[in-house]
Formats: C-alpha cells, structure tokens, sequence
C-alpha cells in the first residue's frame, strides 16, 4: 500500500494540485480505521469468548460461596454439604455410565454400518437418519421415555426381580412405573449414540484405504480387515468420541428429570430411586431462594467441573490423535 | 465334454461354500421357531421379532461354521450384529417419531396455535373432559417465547461467533491466544445446557438482583450454548475459501477488513447461514436452561426485557409434571403432545432449511 501511495504522489500533482493526493491518502485513512476497528472487534470477540468461559466458572463460585460458611444443618439432609452432594454425584455417574455402556457398542456398530457395511448408495441416507436422533430435542426424548419406554420396561423389571434378584442390582421390588435409573440410562444413551456414531464413522472413514486393500489381498475376511485395519487406526477417535458422549450424558438433564422417580441413593437400578446433579437442579431451582439456591448453583458448579474435566481429555486425546495419525 | 468341465470347475471354485438359499433356510427356520417359542410364553411382535433375530444369528453362524470354517462364520456374526446394530439404533428414531405423531396430531387445531393458557385452569380441563368438549387452552404464547428468546440469542451470538471465527481464521497466527480461543470453543460445546442456564441466571442475579427471571436472561444462556457451534461452523467455512481470492483482492489495493467483508464472507455465506441455522436448531429445543432462566407463565408476554416468559420446552415440561388438572391429566398430556409436535417440526424445518441453504446459496464455481 505504501509504495503505490509512493510511486503515485509525485506524477499526480506536477502543478502543486493535490486532487489526486487527497483522496488517495483520504480513503486510506479511513480505510485504515476502518482495519484497526474491525481486526479489533474481531479481537474482541474472540476474547470475549474466553471472559465468558471464565465468567461461568467466577460467577457460579460467588453465588455458590454462601454454601461453604453455611452451618451444615441448614443445608438440605442436614449433614453438610459434601453428604448432600455425594449421592448424586453418584447418580449422575452411573445414568452416564449405563448410558455409555450401551450407547458405545452400539454406536460403533451403527459407525461401521455407515462406513464399511451398507451398500454405498445408501450410506449418505443412513447417515442421516441416525443423525436425525441428534436433532430431537430432549425434552421430547423425556416426554417419550416417560410414557413409551417407562411403562413398557416396568414389564421386563418385574421379570428381572423375580428371577434375577440376587444380583444385587436387580434387587426387588421393581418400580412399577418403570421410572428408574436404568430408564433414564437407556434414554441417555439414546441421546448419546448419535454423537458416538457420528464421531467414529468420521474417523472410520479416514482409514488409509491402502491398508484396507492390502489386508483383503491377503486374504483377510471383511472382520479381519476391520479388526487389523480400521480399529487400530481408529482406536483413540473411538475413546474420545466416547468421552465426548459421557460428557453430554453428564449433563442431560430433560431425559432424567422426566423419566426418572429420584430418590435416596440405592444399588439396585430397577426400583426407584438415585438423582443426578442436572435432574436435581432442574427439579428444585424454580422453587429455591436463598441458601438452597446457592446449594444448587455448587452443585451445577461441581457438574461444570466433572464435565469440563471430561472434555478436556477428550479433546486432548483427539488433538495428540491429529499430530500422530497416519492419515497425511 | 466342455460342459462337464466347466460343471466341475465350478464345484470346485464353490465348493467349501454354503448355497445362496441355505441363509434363507435360515432365516425360515428360525422364524417359525419363534413364532413358537413366543406363543409358549404368550405372544407379543416385538418378543416374537427378539427371539426370531436370536435365532437366525445363532443358527446361520453355526450353519456357516460348519460349512465354511471358523473365520467365514465369525465374519458374518460380525455382519448380522452390525446390520443389528443399526436396526436398534432407528428403533427409538421411528418410535419417537410416531408416538409424537399418534398423539400430538389430535391436539394440533388452530385454537391450539392461537390461544394461551391464561385462565385455563382445573376446573376447565375437568369440564372439558366430563362435557366431552375440546380441550381448550394453547402454546401460543410458549411459540411466542420461544421465537422471541431464540431471536435475542441469534441476535446475540452470531455477531460474537461470526467475528471470533473472521479473528481465528484471518487474524490469526497460530499464538497462544488463538490457541486457547480454539481450545475453549471446543470444550464449551460439552458445557451442560444447564450450567449455561444457571450462568445466566447468577450474572443477573448479581447485576439486578437475585430472582432476575426474564426472557433475555434465557437468551443469554442459550448464546452461551449456541455462540461456540457459530464459531465452529464458519471457522470450518472461512477456512475452506481459496487463498487466491484473498490475494487477488489485495493486489487490487483493497484493505484486508474489505477483502474480509466484500469477498471472504460473501463466498463462504452459504455454509455459515447453514450453520447458523442449525445452531439455532440447537438451542430451539433446550428446556433447562429456560427452566432456571425465564421461569413459567402461563399468559402472553411479549416483553423479553420484563417478566417471566415460556418456551415450547418448558410448555411440554411443565404439563407433562404438573398436569393443570390433576384428576384429568389427558388434557395436559394432550396439549404437550401437541406441543411436541409443533416442536419437531421447527428443529426438522431448520434442518432442512439449513441443507437448502447450503445447497442453494453455494458459490457457483462454473460460469
């Protein structure tokens, strides 16, 4: 831009006329506050972002704080505040790991399908149908677990109780509605499968096809190829796809404040009872004021940190994934 | 003569294999013994369909072991699990999506559209139910709060998102600063849409004091959810726009904030509409950070500055929970189904909005 301006300045006014200058070097001033602002809104934006990420944490800390003074005997159960957050801590975890437990399988056997089984041309389309799961909002997922899954599960408890019910996860009484743990797991992993699919068939579909070819050249059936070729490839995509998913079953709160009758903590997953952090808030917050208010703003603070930790791996497991693959 | 050759090369080449029908056999097989099995222990489609996959695995794996040999047999139990897998994974989609039809349709009707649930209260649905009359009261003002509440945190986080993405991909020189931005887009797509909504509500809770409910108070905690899908979207897009048109347009003496403005963007503007417009697809759906937000009401209001507010989500939530009639719950239940519905059909519109966005506003790259 300089040398133009340079080069320009002594051929445009031989008579001492500034027309041409002037506008020249007018457009340019403003062209130049016009960078300066621009470069720093866009700046700004992008800090922004970052105040906002650690505003969440700042905020929720200061109307969390009246908790830690608090005499544990105001807080709700009576015991403090580390007895009142325990169990459903506990809960959220297992929700989440029943959710992953079946939602993992699943979604890597659905992720193969999309990329290694169905028939080409179909492929696009099955994606998107399972995609489609992703776009259902939860509280309709809630809505259907209540008065679809619930009912219907409540008949496959009673069996388990009656004929499993020494495994102490099956202890009896089953709960007759059906609203239990386990149902707001199977919920959750529903919700789950589509970030996991979408995730792995990513990365399945990265798989260098040479080393495909070459293990069927050799023979290998088509589960051989994917056991020797495309899972080791994909082995830390498939981990952090799953991480990922734990995150959002963590913090799913529809699926569980509808589906799930929360209660004390117990083992066993068909009767009612257990409660997780975000269904607890969701439950308690239009009706808390004061102490109680700050109790569920700790809780949804300890839920920020539970979740944050678990995104962090994960994108830290897919960021090391990035450098090593040996896709490029 | 060349007959008979070919006849026993051809055996030769099959041999070791099972016949294209014997899977067939099967799978015959397999559902008749179901069909009785499942009538010992009384009859049910889904039992009966449970057992007869069971069956037809278990059976056509072994048939295969014994014909073909180990490896063949464990590459099609592989094959029946992953086709199985993706047959229990539509399940829920389809049962989903017709539940929600079977019984939001009959509560859809234009009254439904167009009235609240200002006065409507027990003693209505309980009259409504015994008079056999239609159900009355509706989600108009849920939709209303819900289009005004999405519009503010449209309103909101696609300025932010937009500029952040325009600083990370031309800006941007890979420092620690965008580093981080990077690094904390990503993790705050896992942020639980609850936390967001309680963000929101301490922000305000400690500018205007505590108990601040309004609909702005939501949108604030729905951009927090939608501005890092912005930011994502049209990073991936600005990214995808060829250098060249970058350089051609500063050969010209144009400044970089116009070459930004006049020929980035507008190239990628396609794909960052579709973006946006899945994010507001998104957040459109969310019900908790609404429900520690904006509160519940149950009258139009059309102030998002001032007074509490509902969205579809909370709609549904909320007569689903508190039935406004406890003795006749169908009226409720009815009018959430409903509401679902309309729902739906909102995030599956922005879906398909987003795709014909995308597909129709492409730069043209043939003249």
């Amino acid at each position: 831009m300089t040398s133009v301006r340079g080069a320009q300045r002594p051929t445009s006014d031989p008579k001492g006329t500034p027309v041409a200058t002037t506008t020249l070097t007018r457009r340019d001033a403003a062209g130049k506050s016009g960078d300066r602002v621009f470069s720093g809104a866009a700046l700004g934006a992008g800090i922004l972002i970052l105040v906002v990420l650690f505003g969440v944490a700042v905020f929720l800390i200061i109307q969390a704080l009246p908790v830690l003074g608090a005499d544990p005997a105001d807080i709700t159960g009576g015991e403090g505040f580390g007895a009142y957050i325990f169990p459903i801590v506990v809960g959220t975890v297992i929700a989440a790991a029943i959710a992953l437990l079946l939602a993992t399988p699943l979604g890597i056997g659905v992720a193969l399908f999309i990329s290694h089984y169905a028939p080409r041309r179909l492929a696009m389309t099955f994606g998107y149908l399972v995609d489609l799961l992703a776009a259902i909002p939860s509280v309709v997922y809630g809505a259907w677990g209540y008065a679809v899954l619930a009912p219907r599960l409540a008949v496959v408890y009673g069996w388990l109780a009656e004929n499993l019910g020494w495994i102490p996860l099956f202890a009896g009484p089953a709960s007759q509605t059906g609203k239990t743990i386990l149902t707001a797991g199977i919920v959750l992993a529903v919700m789950v499968l589509p970030i996991i699919t979408s995730l792995s068939r990513e990365i399945f579909l990265q798989t260098p096809t040479l080393h495909e070819e070459a293990a069927l050249a050799m023979g290998a059936t088509r589960l051989e190829m994917i056991r020797m070729a495309v899972l080791p490839f994909a082995r830390a995509g498939i981990v952090s796809a799953a991480m990922l998913g734990l995150g959002r079953a963590l913090g799913e709160t529809m699926a569980v404040a509808l589906v799930l009758s929360g209660g004390a903590l117990t083992a066993s997953l068909i009767q009612s009872g257990n409660q997780t952090i975000a269904a607890e808030i969701a439950l308690n917050f239009p009706e808390a004021y004061g102490l109680r208010l700050s109790e569920l703003i700790a809780a949804g603070l300890v839920l920020f940190v539970i979740t944050l930790a678990v995104n962090i791996i994960a994108r830290w497991i897919i960021s090391r994934h990035r450098e090593f693959s040996g896709a490029n | 003569m060349s007959s008979a050759l070919l006849k026993t090369r051809r055996s030769q080449l099959t041999k070791g294999r099972l016949p294209g029908y014997a899977i067939w056999v099967v799978l015959g097989t397999a559902v008749v013994l179901a069909a009785a099995v499942s009538a010992l222990i009384g009859f049910d489609v889904l039992v009966w369909a449970l057992i007869a996959a069971v069956f037809f695995v278990a059976g056509a794996t072994l048939v295969t072991a014994a014909a073909e040999g180990r490896r063949k047999a464990a590459d099609s139990l592989m094959t029946y699990l992953v086709y199985g897998a993706f047959v229990i994974a539509l399940l829920p989609l389809l049962s989903v999506i017709w539940t929600v039809l079977e019984r939001g349709l009959p509560g859809l009707s234009y009254d439904f559209f167009f009235t609240s649930m200002n006065g409507v209260t027990g003693a209505t649905d309980n009259a409504s139910a015994e008079n056999g009359t239609p159900v009355l009261g509706g989600a108009y003002h849920a939709i209303v709060g819900t289009l005004q509440i999405t519009l503010w945190a449209t309103l909101v986080s696609v300025p932010i998102g937009l500029l952040a993405a325009v600083y990370l991909v031309e800006y941007g020189r890979g420092g620690a600063l965008d580093r981080a931005i990077t690094f904390f887009v990503d993790v705050m797509t896992g942020i639980p849409s609850i936390v967001a909504g309680l963000f929101a509500a301490a922000l305000f809770a400690l500018l205007f004091g505590p108990g601040t409910r309004t609909g702005f108070v939501a949108s604030v905690a729905l951009s927090v959810l939608m501005i890092p899908v912005v930011v994502r979207s049209t990073e991936e897009m600005l990214k995808i726009v060829p250098n060249e048109l970058r350089e051609a347009s500063y050969a010209l003496g144009v400044r970089k904030w116009r070459t930004i403005v006049k020929v980035v963007v507008p190239t990628a503007i396609s794909g960052i509409a579709s973006g946006v417009t899945l994010a507001i697809a998104r957040v459109v759906g969310e019900t908790a950070p609404i429900l520690v937000t904006a509160g519940f009401a149950s009258s139009i209001n059309l102030n998002v500055f001032g007074g509490w507010m509902s969205t579809l989500p909370t709609f549904i939530y909320y007569q689903i929970l508190t039935p406004t009639s406890p003795t006749n719950i169908d009226a409720s239940t009815q009018r959430a189904w409903a509401a679902a519905l309309i729902l739906i059909i909102m995030v599956m519109l922005l879906n398909v909005v987003a795709r014909l966005v995308a597909r129709i506003f492409a730069p043209r790259t043939s003249r």
